[in-house]
């Protein structure tokens, strides 16, 4: 088409251009999409597929030099005691973390899905955001004084009278140390506050969706408030769950900087990733270590598919 | 026998509104009871406290005889049509149908019997294993019936279940509704805002405006002596007539309705007679709509479509019969 068939329109090249891929939205798609598949297939794909074939290569001791040939004997010394109590105390972190969190934040995204109006839900909505606005470290630091020996949990459970239930916590092993601020339960807590929020979103946003009438209309054929929420209201809102965890159980699995500054010195798996890449220049190790996170995540996605947390979707 | 549903003073605010004020009423069991009214009239509300989910600010709700007053929803021997159905969308139609004998704790081949029987009454026999998105509106609607049916409920609430079919499926939803009621005998309460659906399918229409229930009876008494102005004017269409003009053509200086419909081209017997300038007249179809001014007011008349009019602006005589005209309690 030409100007002179619109002649309302001006022959400029935008505007003919415009036209172009109006006519044609498959070009558009292919112009739209291609700058980010290149991002994703050779950026994203790319570092990943590199990473993977780092782990099949092996590292040699006496040398410090990565060997290029490929084996699985890399894999194999991750099942070593050592590092396979990393991966165990790690994945069993996560697992609690999420646990906890999906608990704690259920109560809230439902308050704030179903109650919170107006100035409740703004209030809701800074309250949850907020402490993301703040530097990351600077919670780690603040709650590390939060929960050492002089801290305001020591203190406050002194002036309760408490102070014999948190000194007997803190003697059981595993969970237990010197202060809270060197134990697992420490650990356990700060991640739990710094990941909460990833988990309340996407729960509310799925609550949000859920319609009302659907509760009434459960109350409405025989169903108390606990069978509705155990057969309308929760698997409804699994797909947030679903999504919440997947945010609290990769995050936890990934970080390295908590457990390395509240918690005892037993390392977690990101830790263990920095200092074989770091210090001790075992790229495999590292590499195959940073395959684990990967591969449970694919594993805990099929299990969510199987029990239908995506069904709701 | 107790009446299915009782309601003795039952009022219910929403801050400054009176949605529901100072209502009363009786249901008979086995009836078929509309509640007919326009929008925020108080029909929803009254029916949302008869299912529990909501409760009144004052006054006494019996279902079968024993107080409802703080019994909640999931206690009560009633079942709701919603409105969009509420289906739920992750459960199969099957378990949908089951789901209120399943929270009563029936085990799962019972259930599924159950819900398999009432399927069939709906005329949806086979449709168990499919999703709530496969299903048309219609549909949807019979499952949501079916659902209610299950549990065999003492009163069944339909909330303006076919506001959202088209018009043929409505007509054919209406009779097998109105069917379903006779044969298995359970009250039947419905909210429209369809005065047609309300006249036909209901045994006895009580109709809501502004919180409180203006006039109830049969639909024949509702329709024929409508006793205000706003009844006359919702159910059906009305020619309202001033003191002076109902004066002058039967004595009787009252308000009065007339219906449309009672007018007739034909002298006849006794028969009274209206005298104005044609306006306007329109083909409907079935009838003629035809306005006539008569002093400074304009009556309108359905008369049969092949009639034989004058043309505008001319002169024309309509007849109908003294018991036509039916006095008004209010006032303008």
């Amino acid at each position: 088409m030409t100007a002179s068939a619109s002649p309302a329109s001006p022959d400029s090249l935008a505007s003919r251009a415009s036209a172009a891929l109006w006519r044609s939205p498959r070009l558009l798609l292919l112009l739209l999409l291609t700058p980010p598949l290149l991002w994703l297939g050779v950026v994203y794909v790319g570092s990943l597929a590199a990473l993977l074939a780092q782990s099949f290569f092996s590292f040699d001791d006496f040398t410090a030099q990565v060997t290029y040939e490929l084996t699985l004997s890399t894999y194999a010394e991750l099942l070593s005691p050592a590092n396979f109590d990393i991966i165990v105390r790690t994945v069993t972190m996560a697992a609690l973390v999420t646990i906890a969190s999906a608990i704690l934040a259920f109560p809230i995204a439902y308050y704030a899905a179903r109650y919170a109006k107006g100035r409740w839900k703004a209030f809701f909505y800074l309250g949850v955001m907020l402490p993301l606005w703040s530097s990351y470290l600077v919670k780690i630091y603040a709650w590390k004084m939060i929960l050492s020996k002089e801290g305001i949990i020591s203190w406050a459970a002194d002036k309760l009278h408490l102070g014999w239930l948190l000194d007997a916590w803190l003697s059981l092993p595993v969970v237990g140390g010197n202060s809270l601020s060197v134990s697992a339960t420490g650990t356990f807590l700060v991640f739990l506050y710094i990941w909460l929020p990833y988990m309340i979103l996407p729960i509310q946003a799925a609550l949000e969706r859920v319609p009302s009438n659907l509760i009434e209309a459960s109350y409405d054929l025989g169903g108390g408030p606990g069978k509705t929420f155990r057969h309308v209201l929760l698997p409804l809102a699994m797909p947030g769950v679903a999504a919440g965890s997947i945010f609290t159980f990769s995050l936890t699995l990934g970080d390295y900087i908590i457990p390395g500054i509240i918690g005892t010195s037993r390392l977690f798996i990101g830790q263990a990733v920095y200092t074989q890449q770091g210090t001790a220049g075992n790229i495999p190790l590292a590499a195959a270590f940073s395959v684990v996170p990967v591969v449970i995540m694919a594993f805990y996605l099929w299990g969510a598919k199987k029990q239908g947390a995506f069904d709701a979707l | 026998m107790p009446a299915a549903v009782t309601f003795r003073s039952v009022s219910r605010h929403f801050g400054a509104v009176k949605a529901v004020d100072s209502v009363d009423l009786e249901i008979a069991e086995g009836e078929f009871f509309a509640m007919l009214g326009p929008s925020g009239s108080g029909k929803t509300t009254c029916l949302r406290l008869i299912a529990g989910f909501e409760q009144p600010d004052g006054g006494e709700i019996s279902i079968l005889g024993t107080s409802a007053n703080g019994v909640p929803p999931w206690k009560r021997h009633v079942n709701t049509v919603f409105q969009d159905y509420a289906l739920f969308p992750h459960m199969a139609i099957l378990d949908n149908v089951a789901y209120g004998l399943m929270v009563r704790g029936v085990d799962k081949a019972t259930r599924h019997k159950a819900a398999e029987e009432a399927l069939d009454l709906v005329k949806l026999g086979g449709y168990g294993a499919r999703r709530t998105g496969q299903l048309s509106g219609g549909q949807r609607q019979r499952v949501a019936l079916a659902r209610a049916l299950v549990n065999k409920p003492s009163v069944l609430l339909l909330d303006e279940p076919l506001g959202a079919l088209d018009l043929k499926l409505r007509e054919a939803m209406q009779e097998e509704l109105k069917g379903l009621q006779k044969r298995l005998g359970i009250t039947f309460v419905l909210v429209t805002h369809d005065q047609g659906e309300a006249l036909s399918m209901a045994d006895r229409v009580a109709v809501f405006n502004e919180g409180r229930i203006v006039q109830s009876g049969a639909p024949e008494d509702i329709y024929n002596r409508p006793k205000t102005r706003f009844v006359a004017d919702f159910v059906g269409s009305s020619n309202i007539l001033s003191p002076s003009l109902s004066g002058s053509l039967s004595g009787d200086r009252r308000w009065k309705s007339l219906r449309p419909e009672a007018f007739t081209l034909e002298p006849g017997n006794g028969r009274l007679s209206l005298t104005g300038t044609l306006e306007a007249s329109s083909f409907m179809g079935a009838v003629r709509r035809v306005s006539l001014k008569v002093a400074d007011t304009s009556i309108h008349a359905h008369l049969p479509a092949g009639a034989a009019l004058p043309a505008d602006g001319e002169a024309l005589t309509l007849h109908f019969a003294p018991e036509a005209l039916n006095p008004l309690e209010d006032a303008a």
